[in-house]
This record gives C-alpha cells, structure tokens and sequence, in this order.
C-alpha cells in the first residue's frame, strides 16, 4: 500500500536501448506502441493498482512571481532544459518490489521494429501520510 | 449523512451489523462474494430509507432486504443464462448466533491468500460496512480502482469455506494497518480499527488482540497533542500532556493489565506497555526510561525487528545517556528508514550541535513522509540558527 510516480521522459533519462526516434517508425509500430500504453493502463485498472496517468505536452512555460501588483514573468520553454516530463502512471502496490516489476513491464512498450524500447523510467515514491505509531 | 429535516441513520450501528447479516446469507447458501454485494446494497436501502422509515428490529430489516436482493441477483443471473431458475427456499427465519459469522468474517477477509492492500479493503467493507467509495477516499485512490481491487480479494477467496477459523496474527495485522493509516478523507481509519479490534476482542479469547486494542486506545489517546493546528508534527517530548485523552489512556491501561496478566507475551502486548510507559509519565521527565528499554528488549526478543532496535537505541539513549544510544545505534543497518533522524537526535543530545544540523538535514531528505521532513528541516533550521 505505497503510491509510486513512474515518470516518463522525453529527454534527461539515461538512453534506451532501442534509441529510435518515434517519428522513425513505421505507422503500424505506432499503433502497436499505443495499444501497449493502453493495455498496460487497463490491467493496471483490473488488479486495482491504477491511480492515475497523464501525457503531457513537451512544450510548456515556465511562471514566476514579479512582485506586489504586476503579472507573473512567463519565460520558456527553454530547449536547453534538461529533464522535461512527457507524461506518467501513478500506481497503488503492495511493495516496492511490485512497482519495480510494473516499470519492467511498462519500459519493454515496443518501438522500432516491434522491439522493447527498454527506455529508462523514473520510480518515485510518494511522501505518505504520517502514520499514527511511528513517534 | 444528516439531511436538512431528515433524522440521521446511526451509521456505526448499521455499520456493526454488516458481517452478521452477511454470515447469515452465507448460512442460507449464498455465496460471500453474492452476499457482501447483497449486503452493501441493503446498507445504501437503509441509509436511504430509515430516517422516515426507522425499522424496529434493524438486523432483521437487514437480513430480509439484503436476502430479496440477493434472489434477485440470482434470478437475474439465471434469467441472463436462460436457465432454469434454481429454486432458492425461503428459510424459517430463526434465532441467529452472530458472533461465529462475524468471526469467522474477520478470519475470511484477512485471509493468508490475500495481499495487505486487498485484505484491508475487504475488511473494511464485509466487516466495517464501509462503502467502496469511502475506502478508495480513504486510501485516496480512485473509486474504480478500489472496486477491482474488492472484487479481486473476493474472488480469491470464493474457494475458502467460512466456518473455520483462521489464524488470529493474520487478522491483527490487518487492523493494526488500518489504524496505522490514520485520517484522510471523510472516514477515521484509526477509529474504525479501534471499533474492529474491539468487536474481536468481544468475540474471541487472546491476549494479542487484547494488546493490539490497548496499543491502538493509548496512541489515539494522544492523538489531538501529535500535531499543531497547522497540521505540523509535535515529537512526544513536546506534546502538551493536558492534550491527551485521559479516559481512553485508563481504558488502554487496563486491557493492557488483563492480557498482560494471561502471561503469554507477544509483539501487540510489549508495544502497548511502552506506550503506557509514557502515557504514565506527567512530564517527559518523569518517563521511566529504564522499563522502556526493557519492554524493547521483550520486543527485539520477540519480533527481531530492525525498527524496534531503532527505537531502543532512542530509549537506550535517554536511559543511559546520548553516548550509550550511540553505541546501540552503531550496532544497525544504517540504511534503516529513519536511521539518520535518530542518529541526529543523539548527536544534538551529545552536545555535538554541527553534526546534529548536517544529520537533520539528510534525514529530511530521506523522510518517508511530508510532516516528518518538514519536523527534520525545522530541527535542522533551528540549531543552524544557533550555531550562526
């Protein structure tokens, strides 16, 4: 019962094993890597373990405060920035040896070739609740 | 659940009578997994019709809407298959020992077959009557997901016959996780174990569950002096004592005395006594830190557990002095969860301020939770200030 991030990155995650680009696919692996997503979501659903999961945009923009009664500064994006998030799963398991076996699974989505991608995925453990008996 | 001009449903009552009246449709042939969802069902019925409605013998009500429903189920079912419906008697309704269904209830969903996560939810909702949506708020997971994971535990165990009992460890675990999660969400987890571990404790002789009850009534006991309005963390030594339920303490005390006095120690049993240890204590001063650290000793003895050596150590350190905690500490893996935040504490004891504020500050960024880290960083700010 811990909650995991699994995130997935568009860059600032070590390389693949199976380093090709999407747009490098042929049509027919596109599809077969979607269906995988999905598939992997959906079994996620049946063994009770899904929380969540989202894509993102690669382009966003970066905000900040500028003071008392002026607009927020909006700057970026910055093709320089290192990591940049493409989307993630959060998943409810009974260990952290469970939620190891997930990425596994999630990181062998077929890319070129109808080959595993191997793409390194990032596992973070929620900060929980605190819990009653631990002072 | 209260209305505007509607009276409200005394939902733990409702509540306490989910595992009997499932017990009894089990009784009459129905399966559990057809029997819970029968009983769930009835449970929304009641909440919805006896404010105008109130019944005179509420389990009665119970058994007679939730066994229609379930004959409906299997009508529906056996229509769907175009078969021949099976005949379901009505059975002579008759006077019902509930206490064995219930029990046996308890036994079923903390089943050795079933992970934590899934023994946990199927508790809380064929024992605690819960609804799968307050335990997926509870667990701050999504309702569907809560669902399958419901319906998963049935499954595993729709082979497991339910008039044996099973092992008592197995179920106190169960409720010792329930109570451990605390209070998110609408439904006080931590009061729901108290009322679980209570109904055993009602139904079946053992000095463990008598311990875990204890355990569970002297920490929620001071629950409202653990942290500041803020939410932020208060450690024991700074809690304000006036804060704590001193009734509920008494009540803990003295469950503890009666199961203690069965003299079959267990791992439930040592921890409640360290903690009326310091429930006993008026001041932190006054905590007998001498029998603290005998009752871990009792605990590593019993358990061998790398948390408790971690907690000796901290006892060992106010007993004996921040040296000796030291040495005690130096004997674990210090990869343990919380290693560091204990090794800080002992190093600012010894007068070691710098590496007390370094230790602090590692052990924040290696809290396994929010309030824990935002205590360590505060730690750390507050001898950084010191030291300038």
């Amino acid at each position: 019962m811990a909650k995991y991030l699994l995130l997935k990155h568009y860059r600032g995650a070590p390389t693949p094993v199976n380093d090709v680009p999407m747009d490098k696919w042929t049509p027919e692996e596109v599809s077969a890597h979607m269906t995988f997503m999905h598939d992997f979501a959906t079994r996620l659903e049946r063994t009770g373990e899904f929380v969540d999961g989202q894509a993102l945009s690669p382009e966003g923009t970066f905000v900040r405060y500028d003071g008392e009664g002026r607009p927020p500064v909006t700057d970026g994006p910055f093709p320089e920035t290192k990591d940049l998030i493409a989307g993630w799963y959060v998943i409810d398991v009974d260990s952290y040896e469970r939620a190891v076996e997930l990425a596994g699974e999630l990181s062998a989505a077929p890319g070129a070739g109808g080959k595993p991608i191997h793409e390194w995925l990032e596992l973070r453990p929620f900060l929980v609740e605190h819990s009653t008996v631990t002072e | 659940m209260t209305a505007a001009g509607q009276s409200a449903v005394d939902e733990t009552l409702l509540r306490s009578l989910t595992p009997a009246v499932i017990g009894v449709l089990v009784r009459r042939g129905a399966d559990f997994a057809a029997a819970e969802d029968a009983v769930q069902e009835a449970l929304v019925e009641a909440v919805r019709s006896w404010p105008d409605d109130p019944p005179r013998d509420p389990k009665g009500w119970l058994v007679t809407v939730a066994w229609r429903r379930f004959l409906d189920g299997v009508r529906a079912e056996a229509a769907r298959l175009d078969r021949e419906a099976r005949v379901w008697q009505e059975p002579v309704p008759g006077p019902v020992t509930s206490v064995d269904d219930t029990l046996a209830l308890y036994f079923l969903c903390a089943h050795p077959s079933l992970t934590p996560a899934s023994a946990v939810a199927l508790t809380l909702r064929a024992v605690g009557g819960l609804t799968t949506r307050q335990i997926a708020q509870a667990y701050l997971v999504p309702e569907a997901t809560m669902a399958q994971r419901i319906s998963r535990a049935k499954r595993t165990v729709s082979d497991v016959r339910l008039d044996r009992a099973g092992d008592v460890a197995t179920v106190l675990r169960v409720l010792y996780l329930v109570f451990n999660e605390g209070y998110s969400g609408d439904v006080d987890l931590a009061a729901e174990a108290i009322r679980l571990t209570r109904e055993l404790a009602a139904r079946i002789e053992h000095e463990e569950v008598l311990g875990l009850l204890a355990l569970m009534l002297l920490h929620h006991a001071r629950r409202p002096a653990r942290s500041r309005p803020d939410g932020s963390l208060v450690p024991l030594a700074e809690q304000d004592r006036s804060l704590w339920d001193t009734r509920m303490v008494a009540e803990g005390v003295e469950i503890l005395q009666g199961a203690l006095a069965r003299d079959r120690l267990g791992e439930f049993q040592a921890q409640a006594a360290i903690a009326a240890l310091h429930a006993d204590a008026r001041t932190v001063e006054e905590t007998d830190w001498v029998q603290v650290v005998e009752w871990y000793d009792e605990l590593v003895r019993l358990t061998d557990s790398p948390v408790a050596r971690l907690n000796r150590a901290v006892a060992v350190g106010e007993a004996d002095g921040a040296r000796a905690g030291l040495a005690a500490l130096a004997e674990l893996d210090p990869s343990l969860p919380r290693h560091t935040a204990v090794e800080a504490h002992l190093h600012e004891k010894d007068g070691d301020l710098v590496g007390a504020a370094r230790l602090y500050a590692a052990a924040a960024r290696q809290a396994p939770s929010a309030a824990e880290r935002d205590h360590l960083t505060r730690q750390a700010a507050r001898l950084n200030a010191v030291l300038g």
